[in-house]
Protein backbone atom coordinates (compact mmCIF):
# COMPACT_ATOMS: atom_id res chain seq x y z
CA UNK A 1 0.00 0.00 0.00
CA UNK A 2 1.71 3.73 -0.67
CA UNK A 3 0.81 5.71 1.90
CA UNK A 4 0.71 9.49 1.24
CA UNK A 5 3.38 11.66 2.14
CA UNK A 6 1.04 14.73 3.17
CA UNK A 7 1.29 13.21 7.11
CA UNK A 8 5.14 13.46 7.01
CA UNK A 9 5.08 16.99 5.87
CA UNK A 10 2.49 18.21 8.26
CA UNK A 11 4.23 17.27 11.27
CA UNK A 12 7.28 19.31 10.50
CA UNK A 13 7.82 22.40 11.75
CA UNK A 14 8.29 24.09 8.00
CA UNK A 15 5.00 22.97 6.78
CA UNK A 16 3.34 24.10 10.03
CA UNK A 17 -0.51 25.89 9.19
CA UNK A 18 0.15 26.05 5.47
CA UNK A 19 -2.91 25.97 3.26
CA UNK A 20 -3.94 22.43 2.58
CA UNK A 21 -4.38 23.17 -1.20
CA UNK A 22 -0.87 24.11 -0.82
CA UNK A 23 0.72 21.23 0.92
CA UNK A 24 -1.40 18.50 -1.08
CA UNK A 25 0.12 20.28 -4.19
CA UNK A 26 3.57 20.41 -2.62
CA UNK A 27 3.32 16.68 -1.46
CA UNK A 28 2.41 16.00 -5.06
CA UNK A 29 6.03 17.19 -6.22
CA UNK A 30 7.86 15.08 -3.12
CA UNK A 31 8.72 11.68 -3.10
CA UNK A 32 11.10 9.82 -1.21
CA UNK A 33 14.71 8.67 -1.34
CA UNK A 34 17.72 6.83 -0.09
CA UNK A 35 21.43 7.35 -0.16
CA UNK A 36 24.11 5.35 1.38
CA UNK A 37 27.16 6.85 3.00
CA UNK A 38 29.68 9.10 1.16
CA UNK A 39 26.82 9.67 -2.02
CA UNK A 40 27.35 12.68 -3.79
CA UNK A 41 23.24 14.42 -3.87
CA UNK A 42 24.53 17.65 -6.25
CA UNK A 43 27.76 19.23 -6.88
CA UNK A 44 28.66 22.99 -6.86
CA UNK A 45 27.36 24.40 -10.22
CA UNK A 46 24.99 21.96 -11.14
CA UNK A 47 21.70 23.11 -11.79
CA UNK A 48 19.33 23.48 -9.13
CA UNK A 49 16.21 22.15 -9.72
CA UNK A 50 15.10 20.18 -6.45
CA UNK A 51 14.89 20.80 -2.73
CA UNK A 52 15.30 18.33 0.30
CA UNK A 53 14.15 17.37 3.52
CA UNK A 54 15.84 15.00 5.43
CA UNK A 55 14.37 12.54 7.30
CA UNK A 56 17.36 10.77 8.78
CA UNK A 57 20.65 10.73 8.30
CA UNK A 58 23.58 13.73 8.08
CA UNK A 59 24.33 15.51 4.55
CA UNK A 60 27.74 17.32 4.19
CA UNK A 61 27.14 21.31 2.43
CA UNK A 62 31.08 21.85 1.03
CA UNK A 63 33.03 23.73 -1.30
CA UNK A 64 35.72 22.66 -3.00
CA UNK A 65 38.91 24.98 -1.91
CA UNK A 66 42.04 25.17 -4.12
CA UNK A 67 44.70 22.75 -2.44
CA UNK A 68 42.66 21.66 0.61
CA UNK A 69 39.54 19.66 -1.75
CA UNK A 70 36.27 19.27 -0.44
CA UNK A 71 35.51 21.35 2.33
CA UNK A 72 32.81 21.23 4.58
CA UNK A 73 30.87 24.16 5.77
CA UNK A 74 28.25 23.13 7.52
CA UNK A 75 26.27 20.08 7.49
CA UNK A 76 22.09 19.65 7.36
CA UNK A 77 20.87 17.32 9.64
CA UNK A 78 17.07 15.14 10.42
CA UNK A 79 14.65 17.56 10.53
CA UNK A 80 15.99 20.13 8.43
CA UNK A 81 15.95 21.45 4.89
CA UNK A 82 18.75 21.05 2.37
CA UNK A 83 19.21 23.12 -0.48
CA UNK A 84 17.81 27.00 -1.53
CA UNK A 85 19.79 28.02 -4.82
CA UNK A 86 16.96 26.72 -6.63
CA UNK A 87 15.10 29.76 -5.40
CA UNK A 88 17.00 32.28 -7.55
CA UNK A 89 18.80 32.54 -10.97
CA UNK A 90 20.60 31.59 -12.21
CA UNK A 91 19.26 28.35 -10.52
CA UNK A 92 22.62 26.53 -9.97
CA UNK A 93 23.89 25.09 -6.66
CA UNK A 94 26.08 27.54 -4.59
CA UNK A 95 27.51 24.22 -2.82
CA UNK A 96 27.55 20.57 -3.33
CA UNK A 97 26.43 17.99 -0.91
CA UNK A 98 27.73 14.84 0.27
CA UNK A 99 26.00 12.25 2.38
CA UNK A 100 28.04 11.07 5.67
CA UNK A 101 26.24 8.92 7.15
CA UNK A 102 22.91 6.97 5.24
CA UNK A 103 20.75 9.62 4.57
CA UNK A 104 16.55 9.20 3.73
CA UNK A 105 14.79 11.75 2.52
CA UNK A 106 11.70 13.58 0.83
CA UNK A 107 12.93 14.91 -2.55
CA UNK A 108 10.96 18.18 -4.11
CA UNK A 109 10.89 18.93 -7.76
CA UNK A 110 11.57 22.68 -7.37
CA UNK A 111 11.67 23.03 -11.09
CA UNK A 112 8.07 22.21 -11.09
CA UNK A 113 7.10 24.25 -8.07
CA UNK A 114 8.80 27.13 -9.18
CA UNK A 115 6.87 27.20 -12.45
CA UNK A 116 3.57 26.84 -10.04
CA UNK A 117 4.81 29.83 -7.92
CA UNK A 118 4.79 31.93 -10.82
CA UNK A 119 1.14 31.22 -11.57
CA UNK A 120 0.07 31.10 -8.21
CA UNK A 121 1.57 34.05 -6.27
CA UNK A 122 -0.29 32.69 -2.62
CA UNK A 123 1.65 29.04 -3.10
CA UNK A 124 4.95 31.65 -3.51
CA UNK A 125 4.35 33.63 -0.67
CA UNK A 126 3.65 30.53 1.73
CA UNK A 127 6.98 28.51 0.18
CA UNK A 128 9.13 31.85 0.07
CA UNK A 129 8.76 33.01 3.51
CA UNK A 130 8.93 29.78 4.84
CA UNK A 131 12.53 29.77 3.29
CA UNK A 132 13.26 33.21 3.84
CA UNK A 133 13.14 31.60 7.73
CA UNK A 134 15.84 28.62 7.18
CA UNK A 135 18.00 31.32 4.99
CA UNK A 136 17.78 33.88 8.33
CA UNK A 137 18.40 30.68 10.81
CA UNK A 138 21.84 29.73 8.67
CA UNK A 139 22.97 33.31 7.90
CA UNK A 140 22.92 33.80 11.91
CA UNK A 141 24.29 31.11 12.59
CA UNK A 142 27.19 31.45 9.73
CA UNK A 143 27.70 34.81 11.14
CA UNK A 144 28.71 33.06 14.59
CA UNK A 145 30.73 30.27 12.79
CA UNK A 146 33.04 33.81 11.14
CA UNK A 147 33.18 35.21 14.91
CA UNK A 148 35.46 32.27 15.96
CA UNK A 149 33.85 32.05 18.98
CA UNK A 150 35.81 29.30 20.71
CA UNK A 151 38.82 31.31 20.33
CA UNK A 152 41.33 32.59 22.61
CA UNK A 153 39.62 35.79 22.95
CA UNK A 154 36.23 34.09 23.79
CA UNK B 1 11.96 24.57 47.88
CA UNK B 2 13.64 27.85 48.84
CA UNK B 3 14.49 26.79 51.87
CA UNK B 4 16.03 23.71 50.47
CA UNK B 5 19.01 25.36 48.27
CA UNK B 6 19.72 28.11 51.04
CA UNK B 7 20.51 25.22 53.04
CA UNK B 8 22.66 23.18 50.30
CA UNK B 9 24.37 26.53 49.57
CA UNK B 10 25.53 27.19 53.38
CA UNK B 11 26.89 23.73 54.21
CA UNK B 12 28.96 24.55 50.92
CA UNK B 13 30.00 28.11 52.11
CA UNK B 14 33.49 28.49 53.26
CA UNK B 15 34.54 28.70 57.03
CA UNK B 16 37.71 31.61 56.06
CA UNK B 17 37.11 32.87 52.44
CA UNK B 18 40.34 34.40 52.48
CA UNK B 19 42.75 31.87 53.51
CA UNK B 20 43.95 29.30 50.90
CA UNK B 21 44.18 25.67 51.94
CA UNK B 22 47.40 23.40 50.71
CA UNK B 23 46.32 21.45 47.42
CA UNK B 24 49.01 18.74 45.81
CA UNK B 25 48.91 18.75 41.88
CA UNK B 26 48.42 14.71 41.42
CA UNK B 27 48.30 15.31 37.60
CA UNK B 28 48.24 17.97 34.89
CA UNK B 29 46.25 16.32 31.80
CA UNK B 30 46.32 18.22 28.12
CA UNK B 31 43.33 18.30 26.88
CA UNK B 32 43.56 20.43 23.72
CA UNK B 33 47.33 22.63 22.38
CA UNK B 34 45.57 25.13 24.81
CA UNK B 35 43.83 24.07 27.36
CA UNK B 36 44.46 21.63 30.58
CA UNK B 37 42.99 20.31 33.59
CA UNK B 38 45.03 20.00 37.01
CA UNK B 39 44.04 16.62 39.25
CA UNK B 40 44.02 18.27 42.72
CA UNK B 41 44.57 16.71 46.15
CA UNK B 42 44.54 18.10 49.65
CA UNK B 43 47.77 18.46 51.56
CA UNK B 44 46.20 18.29 54.84
CA UNK B 45 43.82 15.24 55.79
CA UNK B 46 41.89 17.67 57.56
CA UNK B 47 40.61 19.33 54.12
CA UNK B 48 37.24 18.59 53.37
CA UNK B 49 36.49 18.45 49.57
CA UNK B 50 32.34 19.91 48.85
CA UNK B 51 30.88 22.12 46.41
CA UNK B 52 27.84 22.07 44.06
CA UNK B 53 28.04 21.66 40.18
CA UNK B 54 28.64 25.10 39.03
CA UNK B 55 30.81 26.70 41.75
CA UNK B 56 34.52 28.13 41.44
CA UNK B 57 37.61 28.09 43.22
CA UNK B 58 40.08 30.28 43.45
CA UNK B 59 43.61 29.14 42.57
CA UNK B 60 46.32 30.60 43.72
CA UNK B 61 49.62 29.93 41.79
CA UNK B 62 52.44 31.09 44.70
CA UNK B 63 54.75 33.98 43.19
CA UNK B 64 52.37 34.33 40.22
CA UNK B 65 48.70 35.51 41.54
CA UNK B 66 45.29 33.99 41.50
CA UNK B 67 42.22 33.02 39.36
CA UNK B 68 38.86 31.93 39.30
CA UNK B 69 38.17 28.51 37.90
CA UNK B 70 35.22 26.42 37.83
CA UNK B 71 35.53 22.84 39.38
CA UNK B 72 35.25 20.48 36.58
CA UNK B 73 35.29 17.36 38.56
CA UNK B 74 31.75 15.09 39.68
CA UNK B 75 30.24 16.60 43.12
CA UNK B 76 30.22 12.70 44.58
CA UNK B 77 34.17 12.44 44.73
CA UNK B 78 35.29 13.80 47.65
CA UNK B 79 39.30 13.04 47.36
CA UNK B 80 40.13 15.24 44.93
CA UNK B 81 39.53 17.97 42.77
CA UNK B 82 39.76 18.63 38.84
CA UNK B 83 39.72 22.11 37.32
CA UNK B 84 40.03 22.58 33.25
CA UNK B 85 41.22 25.61 32.25
CA UNK B 86 43.01 27.49 28.76
CA UNK B 87 46.42 29.24 29.12
CA UNK B 88 45.06 32.68 28.29
CA UNK B 89 47.52 34.96 31.28
CA UNK B 90 49.91 35.07 33.24
CA UNK B 91 48.86 32.86 35.86
CA UNK B 92 47.15 29.89 33.86
CA UNK B 93 49.99 29.95 31.67
CA UNK B 94 52.10 29.43 35.09
CA UNK B 95 49.86 26.97 36.10
CA UNK B 96 50.08 24.86 32.78
CA UNK B 97 54.05 24.49 33.69
CA UNK B 98 52.85 23.03 37.13
CA UNK B 99 54.25 19.79 37.36
CA UNK B 100 52.69 16.66 39.86
CA UNK B 101 54.25 16.63 43.58
CA UNK B 102 54.00 21.06 43.12
CA UNK B 103 51.54 22.66 45.23
CA UNK B 104 48.88 24.93 44.49
CA UNK B 105 46.68 27.37 46.73
CA UNK B 106 43.09 26.67 46.80
CA UNK B 107 40.21 29.23 48.00
CA UNK B 108 36.80 27.99 47.61
CA UNK B 109 33.93 26.86 46.89
CA UNK B 110 32.36 30.18 45.73
CA UNK B 111 28.79 31.18 43.89
CA UNK B 112 25.84 29.92 42.74
CA UNK B 113 25.32 26.06 41.24
CA UNK B 114 23.24 24.45 38.43
CA UNK B 115 19.40 23.53 39.70
CA UNK B 116 20.05 20.27 39.67
CA UNK B 117 18.78 19.14 42.80
CA UNK B 118 15.48 21.13 42.59
CA UNK B 119 14.73 20.00 39.56
CA UNK B 120 13.56 16.46 39.76
CA UNK B 121 11.50 14.93 36.68
CA UNK B 122 12.32 17.50 34.32
CA UNK B 123 14.14 17.39 31.12
CA UNK B 124 17.67 17.97 30.93
CA UNK B 125 19.21 20.39 28.19
CA UNK B 126 22.77 21.21 29.30
CA UNK B 127 24.51 23.68 25.87
CA UNK B 128 28.15 24.23 26.33
CA UNK B 129 30.59 26.10 24.14
CA UNK B 130 34.14 25.76 23.80
CA UNK B 131 35.82 25.50 27.36
CA UNK B 132 32.40 26.33 28.76
CA UNK B 133 31.97 22.31 28.98
CA UNK B 134 34.44 22.43 31.99
CA UNK B 135 31.56 23.93 34.17
CA UNK B 136 29.11 21.71 33.16
CA UNK B 137 30.59 18.57 33.73
CA UNK B 138 30.45 18.64 37.18
CA UNK B 139 26.36 18.41 36.49
CA UNK B 140 26.49 15.96 34.18
CA UNK B 141 28.15 13.46 36.78
CA UNK B 142 25.72 14.27 38.73
CA UNK B 143 22.67 14.20 36.41
CA UNK B 144 24.00 10.55 35.28
CA UNK B 145 24.32 9.80 38.79
CA UNK B 146 21.28 10.29 39.57
CA UNK B 147 19.74 9.16 36.35
CA UNK B 148 16.27 7.69 37.17
CA UNK B 149 15.35 11.62 38.89
CA UNK B 150 15.20 13.09 35.81
CA UNK B 151 13.56 12.70 32.14
CA UNK B 152 15.70 12.85 29.34
CA UNK B 153 19.11 14.11 28.98
CA UNK B 154 20.46 16.10 26.35
CA UNK B 155 24.27 17.48 26.22
CA UNK B 156 24.63 19.46 22.99
CA UNK B 157 28.68 20.87 22.54
CA UNK B 158 30.01 22.99 20.38
CA UNK B 159 33.54 23.18 19.82
CA UNK B 160 36.11 25.43 17.18
CA UNK B 161 37.25 22.44 15.51
CA UNK B 162 37.77 18.00 15.90
CA UNK B 163 41.20 18.85 17.83
CA UNK B 164 39.71 21.46 20.25
CA UNK B 165 36.38 19.44 21.84
CA UNK B 166 36.86 18.62 25.69
CA UNK B 167 36.87 15.80 27.25
CA UNK B 168 36.73 13.19 24.18
CA UNK B 169 37.50 9.94 25.59
CA UNK B 170 34.33 10.50 27.77
CA UNK B 171 32.27 12.31 25.23
CA UNK B 172 32.76 8.97 23.48
CA UNK B 173 31.65 6.86 26.11
CA UNK B 174 28.49 9.09 26.76
CA UNK B 175 27.33 9.01 23.12
CA UNK B 176 27.69 5.60 23.76
CA UNK B 177 25.37 5.39 26.62
CA UNK B 178 21.19 4.76 25.16
CA UNK B 179 20.02 7.27 28.12
CA UNK B 180 21.93 10.28 27.15
CA UNK B 181 21.54 12.61 23.91
CA UNK B 182 24.89 13.67 23.18
CA UNK B 183 25.59 15.88 20.07
CA UNK B 184 28.65 17.01 19.37
CA UNK B 185 29.34 20.03 16.70
CA UNK B 186 32.83 21.92 14.96
CA UNK B 187 32.55 25.58 13.89
CA UNK B 188 35.35 24.08 11.29
CA UNK B 189 35.67 20.54 10.31
CA UNK B 190 38.40 18.45 8.98
CA UNK B 191 39.11 15.77 6.54
CA UNK B 192 38.09 12.46 8.63
CA UNK B 193 35.56 14.33 10.54
CA UNK B 194 32.52 12.52 9.86
CA UNK B 195 30.08 14.88 12.89
CA UNK B 196 28.12 18.20 12.64
CA UNK B 197 29.55 20.81 11.03
CA UNK B 198 28.03 24.00 12.57
CA UNK B 199 27.52 26.38 15.57
CA UNK B 200 25.82 24.79 18.27
CA UNK B 201 23.08 26.44 18.53
CA UNK B 202 21.04 25.22 15.91
CA UNK B 203 21.26 21.96 17.51
CA UNK B 204 18.46 23.07 19.98
CA UNK B 205 15.93 23.38 17.70
CA UNK B 206 15.78 19.90 16.81
CA UNK B 207 17.02 17.94 20.28
CA UNK B 208 15.05 15.60 21.75
CA UNK B 209 12.93 17.23 24.84
CA UNK B 210 10.00 18.61 25.99
CA UNK B 211 10.09 22.42 26.28
CA UNK B 212 7.38 22.48 28.80
CA UNK B 213 9.01 20.39 31.00
CA UNK B 214 12.83 20.91 29.90
CA UNK B 215 15.24 22.93 32.58
CA UNK B 216 18.24 24.52 30.27
CA UNK B 217 21.75 25.27 31.63
CA UNK B 218 23.68 26.99 29.28
CA UNK B 219 27.66 28.00 29.59
CA UNK B 220 30.32 29.28 26.95
CA UNK B 221 30.85 32.41 25.27
CA UNK B 222 28.75 34.91 25.71
CA UNK B 223 27.43 35.51 22.45
CA UNK B 224 26.61 32.15 22.08
CA UNK B 225 25.09 32.28 24.71
CA UNK B 226 22.56 34.95 23.45
CA UNK B 227 21.33 32.96 20.78
CA UNK B 228 21.43 29.69 22.28
CA UNK B 229 18.70 31.55 24.87
CA UNK B 230 16.96 32.76 21.65
CA UNK B 231 16.67 29.26 20.17
CA UNK B 232 15.59 27.80 23.93
CA UNK B 233 13.26 30.52 23.81
CA UNK B 234 11.49 29.72 20.44
CA UNK B 235 11.66 25.90 21.08
CA UNK B 236 9.09 27.23 24.51
CA UNK B 237 11.76 26.59 27.18
CA UNK B 238 10.27 29.49 29.74
CA UNK B 239 13.24 31.70 30.74
CA UNK B 240 12.69 30.97 34.45
CA UNK B 241 13.77 27.58 33.45
CA UNK B 242 16.99 28.66 31.36
CA UNK B 243 20.45 28.90 33.42
CA UNK B 244 22.88 30.65 32.38
CA UNK B 245 26.94 30.34 34.04
CA UNK B 246 28.27 34.29 33.53
CA UNK B 247 32.29 35.25 33.24
CA UNK B 248 33.22 38.49 34.56
CA UNK B 249 37.23 39.19 36.17
CA UNK B 250 36.53 38.02 39.32
CA UNK B 251 39.59 38.66 42.36
CA UNK B 252 38.63 38.43 45.43
CA UNK B 253 35.70 35.69 45.20
CA UNK B 254 33.06 37.22 48.01
CA UNK B 255 31.59 40.13 47.07
CA UNK B 256 33.45 42.57 48.15
CA UNK B 257 35.70 44.18 45.41
CA UNK B 258 33.84 44.97 43.20
CA UNK B 259 35.96 43.65 39.90
CA UNK B 260 33.31 41.47 39.13
CA UNK B 261 30.23 43.84 39.13
CA UNK B 262 27.47 42.68 36.35
CA UNK B 263 25.22 45.38 36.60
CA UNK B 264 23.41 45.03 40.18
CA UNK B 265 24.77 41.90 40.75
CA UNK B 266 28.39 40.59 41.54
CA UNK B 267 29.01 36.84 39.39
CA UNK B 268 31.09 35.77 42.04
CA UNK B 269 28.49 35.43 44.41
CA UNK B 270 25.32 36.52 43.02
CA UNK B 271 26.33 33.87 40.18
CA UNK B 272 28.57 32.44 38.11
CA UNK B 273 24.75 31.01 37.62
CA UNK B 274 22.37 32.94 36.89
CA UNK B 275 18.58 32.09 35.75
CA UNK B 276 17.83 34.18 32.89
CA UNK B 277 14.47 35.82 33.74
CA UNK B 278 16.52 37.56 36.40
CA UNK B 279 19.33 39.07 34.45
CA UNK B 280 16.83 39.37 30.92
CA UNK B 281 17.23 42.95 31.27
CA UNK B 282 20.83 43.10 31.54
CA UNK B 283 22.25 40.15 29.55
CA UNK B 284 23.61 41.24 25.75
CA UNK B 285 23.89 44.76 26.96
CA UNK B 286 26.98 46.22 25.62
CA UNK B 287 27.23 48.87 28.48
CA UNK B 288 27.37 46.30 31.17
Amino acid sequence: MIQSLEPVLKGHPFFAEMPEKHLEFITGCAKNVAFPELHTIFHEGDPANEFYFIREGLVSVELLVPNRGATTVQTVAEGEILGWSWVSPPYRWHFGARTLQRTRALVFDAKCLRTKCEEDHDLGYELLSRFVNVISARLDATRLQLLDIYGRND
Amino acid sequence: MGAMIETEIAEHRVSEPMIPELFRIERLKRETEDTFTLELVPVEETTKISFLPGQFNMLYVFGVGEVAISISSGPAETSRLEHTTRRVGVVTKAMGMLKPGDTIGVRGPYGTHWPVTEENGRDFVVVAGGIGLAPLRPVLYHLMAQRERYRNIVLLYGARSPEEILYKRELERWRGKFDLEVQVTVDRGASGWRGNVGVVTPLIARAPFNPSNTVALVCGPEIMMRFAAMELQKRGVPAERTYLSMERNMKCAVGHCGHCQFGPTFVCKDGPVFRLDRIAPIFGKGEI
